[in-house]
């Protein structure tokens, strides 16, 4: 299967140890992954700061450069929604677009539904804190939002972890409350988005954690900067990270 | 002042947000809880949202049948295009009738339409009887939430409020004592009433009835005492059919404070003998929220204030941050569409989370509503001309992958190489509370080019 990286901006920049993980990942799982160079953003900032007219531009080039591929992999929950819940809101419903809306695949996700759990047996010392991506939560619906009432929802990230050996999932009181990066909201709102991010932190460290996982690495570099700065001793590893390292080949 | 400004001096004082926020978390808890207790809880929903859509649709039609059938009823219908046309016809009721002595229970309306103020400019008392609301009342403050007022106070400071106002002892924190001190106060205000105010929770087309949740049962001692109820209700309180209310009221109180149902639910059909029921019905901006497809289904909301305590902003900022009648994330997306200038800030005070949109007893998608208002803020340039400048600027360079790659480029290398006084500066937003990320030398791109150059 020819699978496209996509990589978002801030990861390609500031955090490339994830997509070089993620790259690592799929190829050890036996994919053909190509990353198109000419990708950019996907334009979920605009989007989000209110910039639909930018973010119009910016979903249109990536209609056309990520329309070849089979399927189009990427580890951030965030960019995925944006694609494939909000890129509607965007353009006008095409079969480009519902082709990418329906090609484009959380990194989780996609390992969970494409790739045979003994493929990603691995192993890994310690207690693992989840902080869930909201968007991966309530937009893409993976994992389990309390607020709602549904039996056994699809929780890839909470599977492939369970897979490992050794691993102790530690959940935190509010399972599921935000981190409160919120994108330029963790600018704009410094107070009260820094508030939200050590209360989390607090929550983590209380359940026993030692590293934080996340299917986002925007929420991981907003707590992980708090973390640093209040000298809390956490670790913060993206799902890629931790499952690369986890199920690496011990020979 | 915006929201954040606000927002800052609330968070900044850590021990009392984080007892706000705890309060309010207690309440969500309950609601969870009440919730799983129900198992067809996203049917309901469901239907909910599917009745308060098909209402809404056919509202005009709606509002005559319920019109016809409350005349019939025997109760006098009067209709108000806004704020002021509401305030005068309620002064007028009261006036034509020499009322000065007036008990209200909660009704968000009044305080959209700053009823109290106006009543009391001309002569009127007005006393509110919800507890909560009564604390606010005697601070002169606005409420800081639709369904518990005086939710951002504690209880050493309602002390102090009753101590001023009501003459109990000094210091007094005792919440069992200082409610009964308040009932023994507002006891004497209802029997001393000669009309009673109340808001509607739901207003029926087929009966022309009208029903009130409290938990006091204040609006049934301010109704049952004086000869004159005056309801007042917006124009989107209604449903259908009686049979209608198994959906909501299971809804309401198990969203609002996780109860199975409200200590009272009362349903009023015509006056009672003797006595006279005003029902007022306000626009006041409705029909033009109604006629905005991105934002019509906000007013299905039942006013359960639901959003507020599941909102991580809300519970971490107070409601008086919001600056408006109804704060949370359901007013950041209706207080915008009465004055969308003076609201510019609200709907960016959220993370977009989505926990509101999941809340939601009536399914409204609360944070694709907030998500909408920012882009037609920045269309109608409300929102910063710094903001819409970087984004058009980020566009454009990502629009050019060498150029992206340079920008990505230098920008590590200064942060890199910066001293730390300077990346520290007080144009860094990001550094009051955190750490920077540590940049590396190579993007994910540059080494993966120069890998794969290599294998060939």
């Amino acid at each position: 299967m020819r699978v496209a990286l996509f990589v978002p901006c801030y990861v390609d920049q500031l955090r490339p140890s994830v997509a070089h993980a993620t790259l690592a990942l799929l190829e050890r799982c036996g994919f053909d992954v190509d990353f198109p160079e000419a990708q950019t953003c996907c334009g979920q900032a605009h989007l989000n700061s209110g910039g639909a007219r930018d973010a119009r531009v910016l979903a249109t080039r990536f209609l056309e450069i990520f329309a070849p591929y089979e399927k189009i992999v990427c580890p951030s929950a965030s960019c995925v929604a944006t694609v494939t819940q909000h890129y509607g809101d965007l353009l006008p419903v095409s079969p480009e677009l519902l082709a990418i809306r329906a090609k484009t695949r959380e990194l989780s996700a996609f390992l969970a539904t494409e790739v045979p759990s003994t493929a990603l047996r691995g192993r890994w010392q310690g207690k693992i804190g989840i902080q869930p991506s909201c968007h991966g939560l309530r937009e893409l619906r993976q994992g389990r939002s309390t607020e709602r009432r549904d039996g056994h929802p699809f929780d890839p990230l909470r599977n492939l972890l369970e897979n490992l050996e050794g691993a102790e999932i530690v959940d935190p009181v509010r399972t599921d409350e935000c981190c409160g990066f919120g994108g330029a909201f963790c600018v704009e709102e410094p107070g009260v988005s820094r508030l939200m991010g050590l209360d989390r932190l607090r929550d983590h460290e209380r359940a026993g954690a030692s590293v934080v996982t996340s299917s986002d690495v925007s929420c991981l570099l907003h707590l992980e900067g708090l973390a640093r700065r209040e000298r809390v001793p956490l670790e913060f590893r993206h799902v890629a990270e931790l499952l690369e390292c986890a199920t690496r080949d011990p020979s | 002042m915006t929201h954040p400004e606000r927002a800052n001096a609330f968070a900044n004082n850590e021990d009392r947000a984080r007892w706000h926020d705890q309060a309010l978390w207690f309440v969500r808890d309950r609601r969870d809880r009440a919730m799983q207790g129900l198992p067809e809880w996203e049917g309901l929903r469901a239907e909910a949202a599917r009745i308060k859509g098909e209402t809404l649709s056919r509202l005009a039609d709606q509002l005559e049948s319920f019109e016809d059938n409350a005349i019939a009823s025997g109760a006098k219908v009067h209709w108000a295009g806004d704020a002021r046309e509401f305030n005068d016809i309620v002064l007028d009721l009261l006036r034509t009738r020499r009322v000065t002595r007036v008990v209200k229970s909660k009704s968000m309306l009044t305080e959209e339409c700053q009823l109290n103020p106006w009543l009391e400019a001309h002569g009127v008392e007005v006393v509110d009887t919800d507890l909560g609301e009564r604390i606010v009342q005697l601070r002169r403050e606005p409420p800081s939430h639709i369904v518990f007022p005086a939710i951002h106070l504690r209880k050493e400071e309602i002390g102090e409020t009753f101590h001023a106002h009501l003459g109990s002892p000094k210091g007094l924190a005792d919440p069992t004592r200082l409610t009964e001190i308040a009932r023994g106060d507002l006891r004497s205000k209802f029997l001393g009433a000669q009309a009673g105010i109340t808001g509607v929770n739901f207003a029926i087309a087929e009966t022309g009835g009208i029903v009130v949740c409290t938990n006091e049962g204040n609006a049934d001692l301010g109704t049952a005492l004086p000869p004159i109820h005056i309801a007042c209700m917006g124009i989107e309180k209604l449903v259908p059919k009686t049979a209608d209310l198994a959906v909501f009221l299971r809804l309401l109180a198990r969203s609002a404070t996780g109860q199975a149902i409200t200590a009272y639910t009362s349903h009023f059909h015509g006056p009672r003998e003797g006595g006279e029921l005003h029902i007022v019905i306000v626009d006041n901006g409705r029909s033009e929220t109604l006629a905005n497809p991105s934002f019509a289904r906000a007013l299905s909301c039942i006013r359960c204030g639901a959003c507020m305590n599941t909102c991580p902003v809300f519970r971490r900022s107070g409601g008086h941050s919001y600056e408006a009648t109804i704060p949370g994330p359901i007013g950041s997306i209706l207080e915008p569409v009465r004055d969308a200038a003076r609201h510019a800030s609200l709907p960016f005070a959220c993370t977009l989370c989505g926990s509101c949109t999941d809340v939601c007893p009536v399914a409204i998608p609360l944070h694709h509503q907030l998500k909408a208002w920012r882009g037609e803020l920045t269309e109608r340039a409300l929102t910063g001309k710094w903001k819409r400048f970087c984004l058009a600027l980020s566009r454009a360079i990502f629009e050019r992958p060498g150029l992206y790659s340079a920008a990505g480029r230098l920008v590590r290398w200064l942060g890199r190489r910066l001293p730390r006084r300077w990346l520290y500066g007080k144009a860094n937003t990001w550094g009051i509370a955190r750490e920077l990320p540590e940049f590396p030398s190579e993007s994910f791109r540059e080494r993966y080019r120069r890998e794969r150059a290599r294998e060939r």
